[in-house]
């Protein structure tokens, strides 16, 4: 049930073609973060505020949601987020990655290949990848105008100088067909390879103001060395529910003396495996 | 004003404007591909699918450029009632609509800044020939190769290669649209 006290999907249609406009520019440039007017939300800052004003200009009423927090749909920032545009927008929503024309994520790429009718739609803490390492705004500007990336090869390499190898395991950065350097939000660098996908990405940054997108095929290259390649890392165990071997895992702590076990991180696979593994 | 420029503009706005950036968006991310795109009833000379793009995306924040046999009282005011978007020359344009012809010279266009690279016109080539023959177009968005009739692939060829600068592209005709960024590489 639509609450008719709202416009279509929450935002009134000026945000949405100001926030329609930054999403085709970030298409057409595809990496580069576009600056957007955000929205105060019904929500607080770091619970998806850019990845729901994304959505909210995206969906039409014929869309299926999915809304997924670290691969899980029954989280509470997932559920609350699928619950808002349930109302604002009367669309329909799933738990199933293939049924989904619209997947919202936190942190995660499903494991399920994506298809060129959906759309994924990222929610971005900090989209700049030189923030930690250069603060000001202004300066970070001028080293993706001139395409001043040595800082985060200094950076990665200060990782093997210090651990013997790239430690840096999530939000793992990448530059997008040779240009520009990007934070593909805080997914597992596990996720990286799958960013070469089929679906539209769209990040959105609430807080911080910037939307930027990858089209489908984009190249999509995770920054390393010769001699220390990017490895897309995962725990060395297979699931303790469905035994996938080829699926990122969560490490679940069970009891006070530390016993624990590894579980898929995507709910919608694990139970679609052991669905099938029962019939 | 006459009352027929009221008119032909989004029925549902919320709910049609939704679907027709739904293929502004497709178009965008698969460059060359002809997407539908329908709701809007803009008055001669311009096509249904360009005053569909123009309802989906222009407002009082974006400065729109009427190239040649565009720029007309009736189509002034249908703008002015459903978008209110100020009109302006080719310089400050935002948005620019007419025949490929009429919106030419492209250096008459902003195409960003280094630090800004999507302060950039978006071009709306009315009444273009949309057709997967002609220039061999690769990229972000295309898996392999596509093609595209584009009215003059030099024009474009030197329009990729300002990347990340440049100019993007609708192609409308009738109810259809192609779109082509500033990403896609020519040939």
């Amino acid at each position: 049930m639509t609450d008719q006290s709202y416009n279509f999907a929450y935002l009134d249609e000026q945000t949405k073609r100001m926030i329609r406009r930054a999403i085709l520019k970030g298409l057409a440039i595809p990496g580069y973060q576009v600056p957007f007017a955000s929205r105060e939300m019904p929500m607080p800052y770091g619970w998806g505020t850019g990845g729901v004003q994304v959505s909210a200009a995206t969906l039409t009423p014929s869309d299926t949601l999915k809304v997924i927090d670290q691969g899980a749909d029954d989280t509470t920032n997932a559920v609350s987020i699928r619950k808002f545009f349930e109302r604002t927008a009367d669309v329909a929503t799933t738990t199933a990655t293939s049924d989904a024309t619209v997947i919202q994520t936190r942190h995660r790429i499903p494991e399920e290949e994506l298809s060129e009718d959906q759309i994924l739609v990222y929610q971005v803490p900090i989209p700049e990848p030189l923030r930690f390492l250069e603060p000001r705004e202004t300066e970070t500007r001028k080293m993706h105008a001139l395409e001043e990336y040595g800082l985060m090869h200094v950076k990665l390499y200060e990782d093997i100088a210090r651990h013997g190898h790239i430690a840096t395991s999530y939000a793992y950065p990448v530059k997008v067909e040779g240009r520009y350097v990007m934070d593909p939000s805080p997914i597992p660098k596990f996720d990286n390879p799958k960013m070469e996908m089929a679906a539209i990405q769209l990040f959105g940054a609430g807080r911080e103001q910037r939307i930027y997108a990858l089209p489908p095929y984009t190249k999509v290259v995770s920054l390393d060395f010769d001699d220390h390649p990017f490895e897309a890392s995962k725990a060395p165990q297979d699931c303790a529910l469905c035994g996938a071997s080829d699926s990122y895992l969560d490490e679940v702590i069970t009891d006070d003396d530390g016993s624990r076990m590894f579980v898929c991180s995507d709910t919608d696979y694990c139970e679609k495996r052991r669905e099938g593994q029962a019939a | 004003m006459q009352a027929h420029l009221l008119e032909g503009g989004f029925d549902d706005a919320p709910r049609a404007a939704s679907f027709a950036f739904r293929a502004l968006m497709n178009a965008m991310a698969r460059p060359g591909r002809i997407e539908w795109i329908e709701g809007a009833c803009p008055p001669a000379p311009i096509s249904a699918a360009a005053g569909a793009v123009l309802l989906t995306l222009a407002d009082g924040d974006t400065p729109i450029h009427l190239a040649g046999v565009c720029d007309r009282d009736d189509l002034r005011g249908w703008l002015a009632f459903h978008t209110g978007a100020p009109l302006v020359g080719p310089g400050e344009a935002v948005f620019a609509i007419g025949r490929w012809e009429d919106l030419l010279p492209l250096d008459a266009y902003p195409i960003g800044t280094a630090e800004y690279p999507d302060r950039s016109t978006t071009l709306i080539v009315d009444h273009a020939e949309l057709a997967n023959t002609g220039a061999r177009l690769t990229g972000p968005g295309i898996e392999t190769e596509t093609r595209f009739a584009l009215p003059d692939p030099l024009s474009f060829a030197r329009n990729a290669r300002l990347f990340p600068l440049g100019l993007d592209f609708y192609f409308t005709n009738g109810s259809q649209l192609a779109a082509l960024p500033r990403s896609t590489r020519i040939g």
